[in-house]
């Protein structure tokens, strides 16, 4: 798929009907991939709204009668609320972009990676994708009763590799977590730096067209942070397009080429890393 | 990039007058959709193709299971033999529910490990969306590889409980296996079929409707009683409550009470069946295979939002 974009990227090149060009400033020494280039993400006027389950208020808890008088008068249940976590974002994203989204706690920046990965379906507009966006993590596949090889192999099926996949990469999954003999124990009796460090080496093991990263470098100690921004980089040079979401704004400003700021659901402002981030940290 | 305020994305966005639609663009680029449900001989392929994560995820789950308790697995066995023992003693002997049944301890256990088989599957089924939300919101595969799994799991405990019940049945019978036996696997594919359509359907209104994993126990509590596992139907329904055959067979024709029957018919020497239980073991198989996938599929986008 990869190779499908590049060739596409050149055969299109020449076609200027590309907007805000005028945003585009590489602060990095080796900038990235030309984004006059192909679309790889079509953020159309999105909204998505999701259920959350148990949040009652105290007065109206949970008693026999108020269920009753609800289902009497055709109400929707209580503990169930609707949350519009984005409303109405709009943005095109380009082979060899690295866009950083920045904003608050709550300003909807995971639930808008999960929508262009397709796993939250939209309220209303669209998202339009190149190949399937997959999102780095694989947590809430692995067990933790169970051993970290066993995890592993799970953790490479959960993300669509095949038998022969997986057993080529075990070996450097086990070599890059830095796990070592622990392998063999379950994932419940590591410490919270190595369950960390395992779940990173497993979800980087594959390689994706549409990358989307979620606070995945905050994980491990100095040195396996080290390794990690080497092995995000990795990935952003071999994937066609990258979102990292992150609170660390320097992280964002030293690998994204493009800034995205989100406040309440809604873009605030979308640019150069240096003027959003500065803009970001005024307001 | 002198104005930095919302103006920016709009101007991007709806403003970008005179230039097409950003539908047109995708379309142009050959860009799909992120949320498109695929169509149904695609999806089944896509399911194919991620069956080595619904066996891993499988077995995953059975192992991790019994992990923290002290009789581990063995737990799958002692289930249902206590409480096939408790309703021996509650509808056997006390309240003489044994009636005229030959070799009642077999007709029980084999109708109690039937039973427990579709009951655990369908159960487990109505919870695999509802309590995975957070894998379906950070993986991309096909849904119906979670209640295929859990079903699927519910199959690897089956094997281990089969073989108990078969002793068990030799031993309370007296009557060795006859080449009869053979037909065993054909029962547990068919039931198998039946069950994975089952927590199919059930997966996906599990997954709308919270209040299911409630109501749930009732319904089975129900489904138990009325499909003949601890009496006869054809004696307590018509001999001795003096109603009408059909209400009889309308109990039989069920799907739990038919796998009972065919499997009771097969274990237990002289077990009177209805000679048509095989077709409705056949038809339930079918109607809820097909009739699950298409259900789960057809909700197949909208299972991330909870």
């Amino acid at each position: 798929m990869a190779e499908l974009t590049e060739e596409l990227s050149q055969v299109k090149a020449e076609e200027p009907n590309v907007p805000n060009k005028d945003v585009r400033v590489h602060p990095n020494p080796e900038p990235p991939a030309p984004t006059t280039g192909t679309p790889t993400v079509i953020v159309d006027d999105l909204h998505i709204v999701y259920r959350v389950y148990g949040a009652t208020s105290d007065h109206e808890k949970g008693n026999a009668v108020h269920a009753l008088t609800r289902l009497l008068k055709r109400q929707g249940r209580p503990q169930m609320k609707e949350v519009h976590a984005v409303k109405g974002v709009t943005f095109v994203a380009y082979h060899g972009d690295a866009i950083g989204i920045v904003g608050r706690n709550g300003s909807g920046k995971s639930t808008l990676l999960r929508a262009i990965a397709g796993l939250l379906p939209p309220h209303s507009g669209s998202v339009y994708t190149d190949g399937q966006p997959s999102l780095l993590g694989v947590n809430a596949a692995l067990m933790r009763e169970l051993t970290g090889e066993r995890n592993i192999v799970l953790g490479c099926y959960a993300m669509g590799m095949t038998p022969a996949q997986v057993k080529e990469k075990y070996d450097e999954i086990v070599d890059f977590s830095g796990i070592g003999e622990f392998v063999q124990l379950p994932m419940s009796t590591y410490s919270s730096g190595m369950g960390a460090r395992l779940r990173f080496a497993i979800s980087s093991a594959k390689t994706h067209d549409v990358l989307l990263i979620d606070e995945a470098l905050a994980t491990g100690d100095r040195e396996f942070r080290k390794k990690s921004e080497q092995r995000i980089k990795q990935i952003r040079e071999s994937a066609g397009t990258v979102f990292l979401v992150a609170h660390d704004l320097r992280v964002i400003e030293e690998t994204c080429n493009r800034v995205i700021w989100l406040h309440k659901g809604k873009i605030k402002m979308d640019g150069d890393p240096k003027e959003v981030i500065a803009a970001y940290n005024k307001g | 990039m002198s104005q930095p305020e919302s103006a920016v994305a709009d101007a991007q966005a709806g403003g970008r007058s005179g230039q097409e639609p950003l539908s047109k663009l995708a379309k142009r680029y050959g860009l799909r959709r992120a949320i498109a449900r695929p169509r149904f001989p695609a999806y089944l392929r896509q399911l194919w193709e991620r069956r080595h994560f619904i066996m891993t995820y499988a077995t995953s789950r059975n192992v991790s299971k019994y992990s923290s308790s002290a009789l581990g697995q063995l737990w799958q066995v002692l289930t249902p033999l206590l409480n096939a023992a408790i309703y021996y003693v509650m509808f056997g002997l006390i309240l003489g529910g044994q009636g005229n049944i030959e070799h009642y301890p077999a007709f029980l256990l084999t109708g109690m490990f039937v039973f427990t088989y579709t009951q655990r599957s369908v159960t487990a089924g109505a919870k695999s969306i509802s309590g995975n939300l957070s894998l379906i919101r950070a993986l991309h595969f096909p849904r119906a590889a979670l209640p295929l799994a859990y079903a699927i799991q519910e199959l690897q405990q089956l094997a281990i409980s089969m073989g108990i019940l078969m002793v068990l049945v030799v031993v309370s019978t007296g009557a060795l296996p006859t080449w009869f036996w053979l037909m065993i696997p054909v029962v547990l594919l068919l039931q198998t079929m039946f069950n994975v359509g089952a927590s199919l359907a059930m997966a996906r209104m599990g997954s709308s409707m919270r209040d299911m994993n409630q109501l749930l126990p009732f319904i089975m509590r129900t489904w138990l009683y009325a499909s003949g596992v601890f009496f006869s139907i054809q004696e307590k329904v018509v001999e001795s409550l003096h109603m009408p055959q059909w209400v009889a067979n309308i109990m039989y024709a069920n799907p739990a009470a038919s796998y009972i029957e065919f499997m009771r018919d097969i274990l237990i020497p002289e077990h009177p069946v209805p000679t048509w239980a095989w077709v409705s073991c056949v038809f339930w198989a079918v109607f809820a295979l097909a009739f699950g996938f298409w259900y789960f599929w057809r909700a197949e986008e909208r299972y991330g939002r909870g």
